[in-house]
Parts: C-alpha cells; sequence; structure tokens
C-alpha cells in the first residue's frame, strides 16, 4: 500500500492541471456560494405607468428600484397598462405601477417568470397591505393619490407569465441550456482529445482532409445530438410539466444555434488545449459550474454581489436562459432580446475563431525546430 | 518535387534531405538524409531512441522539419502507418477500412475487392466484425498496415509494421509490402528485425539521431572495417568486451584494421595456428551480414564518442 501511495502521489505531483483544480476549486466554490448563493432579493426592478407617474415612483420603498416612468393622463389608461405589460414581456422590470388601471384603482403586475424577484415583491406588497389595515384601524387617513401604503391595500395584483409561480416554469426553460453546454462543450471537449490519446490525430494530420473537414465532422454529430437533446428537453417540459411555450419557436430556435455555437466552439478549444481527456473534463466541468451557479439559472442575478455578478455577464448561459425564458414564458419578441443574441453572436464568433485556429494547429504538423 | 536520380533507380524520389528537429533540448534528428524510390523499399533500423519514428513522421507530414527538406506526394497519395497504427479502438476492421476509404475517395466495387483482398491475404476476414480494439497487437498492426495500404499510395510510409506480428503474419505483411513495391509504391519503413531490413534496397542506419551508414545492404555490410571473429563466450579484456556483442548464443568481436591478434582472442576461442592476412586468427572469422554490419557501425560511433 505504500508503494501505492507514494506512487499516486508522484503522478498527482506531475499532473499539475489537476492539482491546481483540487486547490483551485474549493476556493472558486466557496467565493461564488458565498456571494452568489442567495435567494434573498433585495433590488425589485420596477416601473411606473399611468396619471402621477413620476410622484408614485419617489414614494415606493426602497426596495422597488424605479428603471422607468411613464406619466399618463386618467384617459390613457390602456395605454399605460399596455407600456406597462410590453415593459415586464421585454424584461426591463419584474414589477410595474400602474397608477390608474381599467377599473379606476391602481394595478400591481408582477412578472412570474422571475420567480424569486415576484415572490419577494409580492412578500413586501403583503407587508404593506397589513401596515396599511393596521393603519386604517387606528386614525384615520386622508386618500392617498399614489399607490404608497394606503393604495397598495386597495390595488389589484396580477402575477404574468407564471400565475402561480412554480419553480418548474423557470428551471426548465434554463436547464435546456445546461443540457446544451453539457452536450456541446462536455462531451465535445473529449471528442478532439481522445483522438490525440488514441494517436488517431497524427493519422487524421496526413490525411487528405482539410482542417475544415476534421472540424466540422467532428461537431456535426454532438450538434445533431444537442439539437435532439433540446428537443427532448423542451417536449417533456411543455407535455409532461406544462411549461408554456408562447413565443416564437424561430426566434427560440436562433438563439439556441447561437447558444450551440458557443458551447461546441468551447468544447473543440477545452479539447484543443487538452492533452488528455482526463484534463478535458476538468477544463469543462470548470466552465460548467459557474455557468449554472452564476447564469441567474438557480440564483436570481440581482442578489449576486457586483464583484462576482460581472462573471455572469460573461457566461454564455447567462444570455441564453434570458432567452428562453423571455420566448417561453413571456413570448419575448426579438426585437427587445437582440442584446443577448449579438452577445451570443459574438461570443461564439469568438470562441469558434479561436477554436478554429487552435484546431489548425493541433492538426497541423508538430512544431519541430 | 522530383529529385535526382543515380544508375538504374527511377527518376521520382521521395524522402528527406538534411533533416534536423530537436524536441527541447533533445536533437532527435540531426541533418538525416534518406531517399526513396518507386517500386523499392528503404528501410530505417536503429536501437530506441535512435530517432527512426521521428523520420518517418517527418517523411509522412505528421511533424514539421525547421532544418532541411522534405519531398513527399501530396496526402492523398501517402499511405502512413504511424507508431500506434492509427486505428479506431471502437470501429470494426471493416468500418476503420470503409473511413480510411472514404477519404481517400475510394469508391465502389474498388473498395470491397481491395478489403476482401487484404483482409483474406492477412488473416483477418473472420475479424472484420470485431472492433480494432479487441484485436491482439499484432492483429491490430496488420490493420493498421492494410489501412496505408488501401488506397495504392504513391509513398508508403511504415512505422514498424512487423513488431509484435506472429513470423506467419510477418511473412504476410510482407507479401503486401513487396506487391505495394511492385506496384510502384516507394516504401519507408522502419523496423528493428535486420533480417528485414537485409530484403530492403536501401537502409538507413541511425543512432541517437545520427546517420551512422547508409546504403544497399551490401554496401553496408561491405563497409565494415577489419574483421569479427565469433568467440563462445564474452572477451575477458576491456578493450575486446567493448566490441563484442552477443548473437545466437555466441558472441562476436568486431576487430577494428591492424589490431593485434591476441586483442581478438577470448577465453575459450583456444589457440588459433592459422592468421589471416591482418594477424587476426583465421578460425572463428564470420563474413558479416547486416546485422554485424549494423552493429559494429553502432559500436564504432560508441567507441568514437567515449575517446571523444
Amino acid at each position: 500500500m505504500r508503494a501505492m501511495i507514494i506512487k499516486e502521489f508522484r503522478q498527482l505531483r506531475r499532473d499539475r492541471r489537476t492539482l491546481a483544480m483540487m486547490i483551485v476549486m474549493p476556493i472558486l466554490l466557496l467565493v461564488i456560494l458565498g456571494y452568489a448563493a442567495s435567494f434573498d432579493v433585495s433590488d425589485i426592478p420596477t416601473v411606473v405607468a399611468g396619471p402621477g407617474a413620476d410622484v408614485a415612483a419617489t414614494a415606493l420603498p426602497k426596495s422597488f428600484q424605479v428603471a422607468a416612468t411613464y406619466t399618463a393622463t386618467a384617459a390613457q389608461t390602456g395605454t399605460a397598462t399596455a407600456w406597462a405589460q410590453d415593459e415586464l414581456r421585454d424584461g426591463h422590470a419584474a414589477v410595474a405601477i400602474v397608477t390608474a388601471g381599467a377599473n379606476g384603482g391602481p394595478l400591481i403586475l408582477i412578472d412570474g417568470s422571475q420567480l424569486f424577484t415576484a415572490q419577494a415583491a409580492l412578500r413586501q406588497f403583503a407587508a404593506q397591505r397589513s401596515g396599511a389595515s393596521t393603519a386604517a384601524s387606528t386614525a384615520a387617513s386622508t386618500a392617498d393619490p399614489v399607490p404608497g401604503v394606503a393604495a397598495v391595500a386597495n390595488a389589484t395584483i396580477q402575477v404574468l407569465y407564471n400565475p402561480q409561480l412554480k419553480t418548474s416554469y423557470i428551471m426548465i426553460p434554463g436547464l435546456a441550456g445546461v443540457i446544451l453546454v453539457f452536450v456541446g462543450t462536455v462531451i465535445t471537449s473529449l471528442g478532439v482529445v481522445r483522438e490525440r490519446q488514441a494517436g488517431t490525430l497524427e493519422q487524421l494530420a496526413v490525411m487528405p482532409l482539410r482542417p475544415a473537414d476534421v472540424f466540422l465532422g467532428k461537431i456535426v454529430p454532438y450538434f445533431a445530438v444537442a439539437v435532439a437533446d433540446l428537443v427532448i428537453v423542451l417536449a417533456v417540459g411543455v407535455a409532461v410539466f406544462g411549461v408554456p411555450f408562447r413565443g416564437s419557436f424561430a426566434v427560440f430556435g436562433l438563439g439556441a444555434l447561437l447558444f450551440v455555437f458557443v458551447t461546441l466552439g468551447l468544447g473543440v478549444l477545452i479539447s484543443s488545449v487538452s492533452q488528455t481527456q482526463g484534463q478535458a473534463i476538468q477544463l469543462a466541468v470548470m466552465t460548467l459550474l459557474p455557468q449554472v451557479l452564476l447564469s441567474g439559472l438557480i440564483f436570481p442575478l440581482t442578489s449576486i454581489v457586483i464583484g462576482v455578478r460581472w462573471i455572469a455577464y460573461l457566461l454564455p448561459l447567462t444570455y441564453f436562459t434570458e432567452i428562453s425564458r423571455g420566448v417561453m414564458l413571456r413570448a419575448e419578441p426579438i426585437g427587445s432580446l437582440w442584446p443577448p443574441f449579438v452577445y451570443l453572436a459574438l461570443l461564439g464568433a469568438a470562441v469558434t475563431g479561436l477554436a478554429i485556429w487552435r484546431f489548425r494547429a493541433f492538426l497541423a504538423p508538430g512544431a519541430a525546430r | 518535387m522530383t529529385g535526382t536520380a543515380g544508375g538504374d533507380r527511377p527518376a521520382i524520389q521521395w524522402g528527406a534531405e538534411a533533416v534536423s528537429v530537436s524536441f527541447g533540448g533533445l536533437r532527435a534528428l540531426d541533418q538525416v538524409s534518406v531517399a526513396v524510390w518507386p517500386g523499392q523499399v528503404t528501410a530505417v533500423v536503429g536501437g530506441d531512441g535512435a530517432g527512426k519514428t521521428t523520420l518517418l513522421r517527418c517523411v509522412a507530414g505528421a511533424l514539421a522539419v525547421a532544418e532541411g527538406t522534405v519531398r513527399r506526394p501530396g496526402a492523398q497519395r501517402i499511405g502512413y502507418l504511424p507508431p500506434d497504427t492509427g486505428v479506431y479502438d471502437d470501429l470494426s476492421v471493416a468500418e476503420n477500412l470503409e473511413f480510411r476509404s472514404a477519404v481517400f475517395g475510394i469508391t465502389g466495387a474498388v473498395v470491397g475487392r481491395r478489403v476482401g483482398e487484404y483482409l483474406e491475404r492477412t488473416g483477418l476476414a473472420a475479424a472484420r466484425d470485431r472492433l480494432a480494439g479487441q484485436l491482439s497487437g499484432g492483429m491490430r498492426r496488420k490493420l493498421g498496415v492494410i489501412a496505408a495500404m488501401l488506397p495504392e499510395p504513391e509513398l508508403l510510409v511504415l512505422d514498424e509494421p512487423t513488431t509484435g506480428v506472429d513470423p506467419v503474419s510477418r511473412a504476410d505483411l510482407w507479401w503486401l509490402i513487396a506487391r505495394a513495391a511492385a506496384g510502384g509504391a516507394a516504401i519507408l519503413m522502419s523496423t528493428t528485425y535486420l533480417d528485414e531490413a537485409a530484403r530492403a534496397a536501401h537502409v538507413l542506419v541511425l543512432d541517437a539521431g545520427r546517420t551512422l551508414a547508409a546504403g544497399t545492404p551490401a554496401e553496408i555490410v561491405a563497409s565494415v572495417p577489419g574483421t569479427i571473429a565469433v568467440v563462445p563466450s564474452r572477451p575477458d579484456g576491456v578493450d575486446e568486451r567493448r566490441r563484442a556483442w552477443r548473437r545466437a548464443g555466441t558472441w562476436r568481436v568486431w576487430q577494428p584494421v591492424g589490431q593485434a591478434t591476441a586483442e581478438v582472442a577470448g577465453p575459450t576461442a583456444g589457440p588459433s595456428a592459422e592468421q589471416g592476412a591482418a594477424g587476426l586468427p583465421a578460425r572463428g572469422l564470420v563474413t558479416p551480414d547486416l546485422q554485424d554490419a549494423v552493429c559494429v557501425a553502432e559500436l564504432r560511433a560508441e567507441l568514437d564518442g567515449a575517446d571523444a
């Protein structure tokens, strides 16, 4: 046994990447989970519309971060409500307060696709209503012209897109992305390095194949599997879990295509910088883990401290989750989703370009001096 | 792309000229040249770490050279057997050959005919549906050779095609190699078997990345200076020991030109009444073959290095 232990230590010492991962990963997890793992929502992005919207916005409690206001006359109630709904649909806010809804009273719209934020908002409103009834029973109060403490008590509250606040509604669109990362990055990363380890890459390098032939030949099967997985996940999500698909299939498909483009490129890139399948898996997991934890899939982005949140905005899954939830739950149009589309396209081009460059070097005759 | 031709050699010549390759601080090849002519086999021999694989990789195009020149046909016309056979363990024998055919654009009845013939000749026909990873080492090697030959290339680069293969299969593989050469292929192969190298038209002897000898087997044998004596056991003298090697149950001692007779006499060689022209014991002298010539070349390199 002693000999075995010594052998293992020697091998471990020489496998610098594994050693680094064993040391770095716990620290990384500690930082991420410490700062990101929070379901507590302190900021609720809010828009206010209707007569006196500007004044109402200033009267809101601090946790309601007013992103925009839309001041309208009493005659423009319908327009103000439509504007508020559009703001929620396009993901600009989680709560929309219409100072005068269709029935004349205040209307509060909550985006149920932002589950934790919606729950936090509902708790806030419930607390305000409780406070309002206490105040009314102890002292006479004049009519509150804005949806302050008293107005909230009379407001109609509607939760849109996910009225029952089901977890499966927000998880399944995001999980589709995780599966694409798993197939696109983790599995693909093994494909090229397996050729290197088996010694067949050298054979490919001298065969009459262009690097593009090998590159595409390697990723097309994974692409097909990723697409099949995506379809299965969505079909099960819709059929079994009742997750709605309210938006455009084409918009969703385009977003998924761009996202797969990024994940496959990442997979090949990882493969081309890894010597062994073990190293490839380690690197792939190191890209998968932050995406699962920081993309907003589990923890709300607004709950992650700024010092760590910027990482979330670099991760492709953050944008795919935004697209998939937006399209599936809120029927968000491509016009309002262009930032994640553009980011994924740019990231995909950069990652795939780098992967092709590395791949060409991988396939080209080895360096010799 | 054509090179110089000499004598009755065909005009087109593939190979490497003054090629040097380093890996880190290690000089794997140092100004090595090798030529391969259509219809002929050139064998590269040498001990472990001599640079055989590196040279073959350079010629096949799997390794770039910063120094020297490599002449080879286009990838469509090269067949290459890498050290680890280059076959996919998780594909069957037939699927491996199907893949290779498709990459080289071999289609239709030609594929079936060639594959059938090669598999039959090498005894792999019964294993055509077995995964390559489930084959024995020798069978995988044969599969690798077949795969390299399948496109009937102009230049065939085979890295130790017969290593680990049983004698019968070796004969089968040599039949294939000879047939490819007869069909006009230029064949560059490395081998650790000097009896195989002796069958080649040209031999290159490498040691530690340097050329020790090159030419036809006869030329290399003829270039051995001095004589070689057979003794039944290892010589006693320090100097003789450095020039001795074991072969087939006896020892052979290389005697450089001008060495005294006594220096080569082994402890049990017994007295010899007959003396050779150079003062050597005529009894026990052998006519060197390629194996002896290569051993002498390696000993000379070693002794020269030690003296330097």
